[in-house]
């Protein structure tokens, strides 16, 4: 409402020279409405997918084996994205695995930002030895081959919700203590820090009340676009078979099914394969945005 | 005397900038004319916001794009109008012609280069010398600026050298090409008063060699009062008044002006109260109508609210825009 | 006479210089090399001197940023460095409090105005929110705002505004001391006067005694009960602020009024009698020996290149030059 406002009061000024901001402006929305759009989309398939999905994800039809999607030769109306190498309804499969894809996510962005975060801002106000061991401990995390542990994980528990999470936690807390641990660095120096300590504030109390606040949009950047990096993860462990384990239907090990009669069926890769990138491109995207958004050096403008 | 008789290097009749955001027009600076001779100091005085530093921008067409834009006024450098130049020309008079100089050495200077190297730059662009003719230019301009041992400090980098050396050096490369025009915004608001003292004493001296007109931005009156030939105050995007700087400590017209002269702390007499002008300066998106400091203003009247005062010459050189003088 | 409310004697702050991967030391910066002075109960000590005068790192001792390497802070007669943390948390940290000078990077930017003055009540007091409301409106008051301004964040507020806002902070728990660290260089002239008016108007009130650092003498004499001139780490002259600014005996500290904002002299032209000091102030981690400024001294003597001067008292006042003896 304001903003359409001022571009008239502008633009009467000087009439001829509106476009090119607005253009520009457009432009830079469609970055932030579309991944948002897509992100909003999977949520709600997630949430609502017992009352979307046409069919049971689960269902065998052994009579209608890899039939092609609706719009091409032989595809029928009853499945639109075709059926797998058991008949089952490739659309139903991959709206229900929209649900473990996201809870992954979610699971594992919750545990590894909050440890990343208050490992982060301890190292980084309490410095000294505290710092030291922590980071090194960081370091070390980071010095894993991730995919190796999860593989070496999957072997010791067994395949499940819980393995996946945890193969993903154990590590992926490191980038987040070093990018916090960067963040209250620069925090600890500020007058305002200085002016609690002179006000009698505790360490706690700092860490909670000042730094805290002020690393939260740098925290929500790097957490939007996790959420599409650990689909991918979730999908690659599935499509290496470590994954939440079948007939639960989750997109990597959709997109490994499909694998063997990729020549004959394309469409059971290729739609889950679609729907990974699309969802990891938004979390990127919306990310970006975020990010310039949010840095308060790029808001005055 | 001999000023009156120098030739006028620049001026500006009716400039106006403003800066197109999201919250409205600012009226940076609203309909401004001034001039500056050769060998000639002009003070821009103000506070913050009240559009000095972007009455500089303007002149040399450096406003950020495309929030920022002229949108009136003409201004004359030799009496070529440089706003009805193209944008290739404009670059051919920035830093040959008119130069500049920035309030912060430290990022003023690029930290990659060397000193040497950075002076070079303006040197081969705009006067195209190469090798050892570059190099003599810039152990000139190093010279100038009283530099020590030149030689061997324009193989520095900025990291090397104190703050004092560094905004040296950055007047270096600004007179590197000798130019008609110095714009100087704040260029001693980031040194210690000492160093300050000998840079304003450099600066007089390099317009003594040179006979380059400047233009000194500062929010200082003590930096004037040392400085400056003549002074324009500067208050809400406009010239308030604008006289010789003898004649404007002796007899300020402009309320705004007797009290940004009067708040200046004295070491030469104890005051048991701060002479204090209340609240605060308007916003540039939303001007009062009239004059522009009567809200603050104790000596408002009715007129004052209603009409913009216009200019009134009141002595040699000396014009007020203010109602009280009719 | 008041009562000395703080006195610092000798105080010294080294810091190691380091280099290499093996973080060998090198060399020692003296930040502050020595220096002692007093603050009486309602009165003003100013800190003068340009940046790596060792000024701050002083302030930041008094408090209890830094670590003083020798010396000592006496504070209503107790040394505070000596003090266990539980009783510096009660019987020191309330008492004495700091305006910085930039006011919108001394306020936590997430934090409304009313939760930033109600930092001090919350951390030291049991105050109960209603308690620290009424407060905090009553400071608002009293610095000149408007209490509804407590709902907003400190970008909304113009400089002078929100370093009147820091003074309510640093009000709130009724300090005996303030330590005010260049509080209005930040600020356009014409509302550095307001804030001035506004300090000593407080100091009136409370009796509170001011420390306050700056760069230009003639922003603070207004406010200046006494005055101390800092060089190199060094005080090289102290004494009654009036008695300093208008007799000036440290070649230093004339140099630096004449080089100071607007005196009766600079606004006739040039004639000479300015003083000009060539060079730079050298680096602490290097000082020259003897009088730490006798190389940019006009009259240095070859005694000042070797034997560093204790301070005297010469009137009213403390000066370390060998040349006024």
């Amino acid at each position: 409402m304001m903003r359409v406002q001022i571009t008239k009061r502008t633009a009467n000024v000087r009439p001829r020279k509106k476009s090119r901001p607005r253009h520009i402006h457009v432009l830079k929305n469609l970055t932030f409405y579309l991944p948002l759009l897509v992100l909003t989309l999977l949520v709600f398939t997630a949430v609502f997918a017992d009352v979307l999905a046409p069919h049971d994800p689960v269902a065998v039809s052994m009579q209608e084996r890899l039939l092609p999607p609706a719009f091409m030769e032989g595809g029928t109306k009853k499945y639109l994205l075709g059926t797998d190498q058991l008949g089952r309804d490739i659309l139903s499969r991959m709206i229900y695995g929209s649900r473990i894809s996201l809870s992954v996510s979610l699971a594992v962005i919750a545990i590894t930002a909050s440890v990343g975060t208050v490992m982060g801002i301890v190292a980084g106000y309490l410095g000294g030895a505290t710092e030291a061991l922590l980071m090194r401990i960081t370091d070390i995390s980071m010095a894993f081959p991730p995919m190796l542990l999860a593989l070496l994980l999957a072997v010791v528990f067994g395949p499940g919700f819980w393995t996946v999470v945890l193969a993903l936690s154990i590590l992926g807390w490191a980038p987040y203590a070093r990018l916090i641990r960067g963040e209250t660095l620069k925090l600890r120096y500020t007058d305002f820090v200085a002016q609690a300590r002179i006000n009698g504030a505790s360490s706690l109390r700092i860490m909670v009340k000042h730094i805290f606040p002020n690393i939260v949009n740098s925290l929500i950047v790097v957490i939007t676009m996790a959420v599409g990096m650990l689909i991918l993860a979730e999908a690659a462990l599935s499509f290496l078979g470590v994954g939440v384990p079948p007939p639960a239907p989750s997109w990597g090990y959709m997109v490994n099914e499909g694998r063997s009669v990729i020549d004959r069926a394309w469409w059971i890769s290729a739609f889950p394969g679609i729907v990974i990138g699309l969802v990891v491109l938004s979390g990127n995207f919306l990310g970006d945005w975020l990010r310039d958004k949010l840095d308060p050096r790029l808001r005055q403008l | 005397m001999m000023q009156n008789r120098a030739k006028t290097v620049l001026e500006v009749e009716g400039l106006r900038t403003s800066f197109f955001t999201r919250k409205g027009e600012v009226k940076a600076v609203d309909g401004i004319s001034f001039y500056v001779r050769e060998g000639e100091t002009l003070g821009l005085v103000g506070e913050s916001g009240c559009g000095k530093t972007v009455t500089g921008l303007s002149l040399l067409r450096l406003l950020p794009e495309p929030a920022g834009r002229i949108l009136d006024g003409k201004i004359l450098l030799d009496g070529i109008d440089l706003l009805a130049l193209s944008k290739k020309e404009m670059r051919a008079v920035r830093g040959k012609v008119i130069s500049m100089i920035l309030q912060d050495p430290m990022t003023s200077l690029n930290p990659v280069y060397t000193v040497g190297e950075q002076i070079a730059e303006p040197v081969r662009q705009q006067q195209g010398l190469r090798g050892e003719k570059a190099r003599e230019a810039v152990i000139a301009a190093l010279r100038l600026l009283h530099i020590p041992s030149p030689e061997v400090r324009l193989r520095d980098y900025p990291f090397q050298l104190s703050g004092g050396m560094r905004q040296r050096v950055v007047g270096a490369i600004a007179m590197s090409c000798n130019p008609r025009l110095l714009i100087a915004d704040e260029p001693t608001t980031a040194l210690d008063a000492t160093i300050q003292a000998q840079y304003l004493a450099l600066f007089k001296e390099v317009q003594r060699k040179t006979n380059v007109a400047i233009i000194f931005i500062t929010h200082d009156f003590g930096v004037v009062a040392r400085m400056c030939h003549r002074v324009a105050v500067m208050y809400a995007g406009k010239i308030v008044e604008t006289a010789p700087t003898e004649v404007i400590f002796r007899q300020p017209w402009h309320p705004y002006t007797a009290a940004l002269i009067n708040s200046v702390p004295r070491l030469d007499r104890k005051v048991e109260r701060l002479y204090s002008i209340k609240g605060q300066p308007p916003s540039l998106i939303n001007l009062p109508p009239g004059c522009r400091f009567c809200p603050r203003c104790p000596k408002a009247r009715e007129i004052c609210r209603e009409r913009e005062p216009e200019a009134r010459q009141v002595g040699s050189e000396h014009f007020v825009f203010c109602w009280q003088v009719s | 006479m008041a009562e000395v409310l703080l006195e610092v004697q000798d105080l010294k702050k080294h810091y190691p210089v380091t280099r290499g991967l093996l973080q060998k030391t090198i060399g020692t910066v003296k930040a502050v090399d020595g220096v002692s002075f007093q603050i009486e109960r309602g009165r003003t000590l100013s800190l003068v001197g340009e940046s790596g005068a060792g000024k701050t790192t002083a302030a930041k001792a008094i408090l209890l940023l830094e670590q003083p390497t020798a010396g000592s802070i006496l504070f209503e007669g107790k040394d505070i460095c000596r003090l266990p943390p539980a009783r510096l948390k009660t019987e020191y940290r309330p008492k004495v409090q700091a305006v910085q000078q930039n006011p919108w990077s001394s306020m936590n930017p997430r934090m409304r105005v009313r939760d930033i003055i109600a930092e001090p009540l919350e951390v030291n007091t049991r105050w109960k929110k209603k308690q620290i409301d009424s407060r905090v409106e009553e400071l608002l008051q009293q610095v000149g705002l408007m209490p509804e301004w407590a709902e907003r964040y400190p970008h909304e507020f113009s400089g002078g505004q929100g370093q009147r806002i820091a003074v309510a902070r640093a009000l709130a728990l009724n300090p005996a001391l303030i330590v005010l660290d260049e509080p209005v260089s930040a600020l356009d002239v014409s509302i550095r006067a307001q804030i001035m008016n506004l300090l000593k108007d407080l100091q009136d009130l409370y009796n509170l005694s001011y420390l306050v650092i700056a760069h230009d003498l003639a922003t603070v004499r207004f406010l200046s009960h006494s005055v101390a001139i800092m060089y190199l780490g060094r005080i090289v002259e102290y004494g009654e602020g009036e008695e300093l600014c208008t007799n000036p005996l440290h070649p230093y500290t004339r140099a630096l009024i004449s080089a100071s904002a607007m005196t009766a002299q600079n606004m006739e032209e040039d004639n000479g009698a300015r003083i000009i000091l060539g060079g730079e102030m050298p680096s602490p981690v290097n000082p020259p020996c003897g009088c730490h400024f006798h190389p940019r001294c006009p009259a240095a003597t070859d005694r000042c290149a070797v034997e560093a001067p204790a301070p005297k008292l010469y009137g009213t006042h403390y000066v370390a030059c060998h040349l006024c003896e």
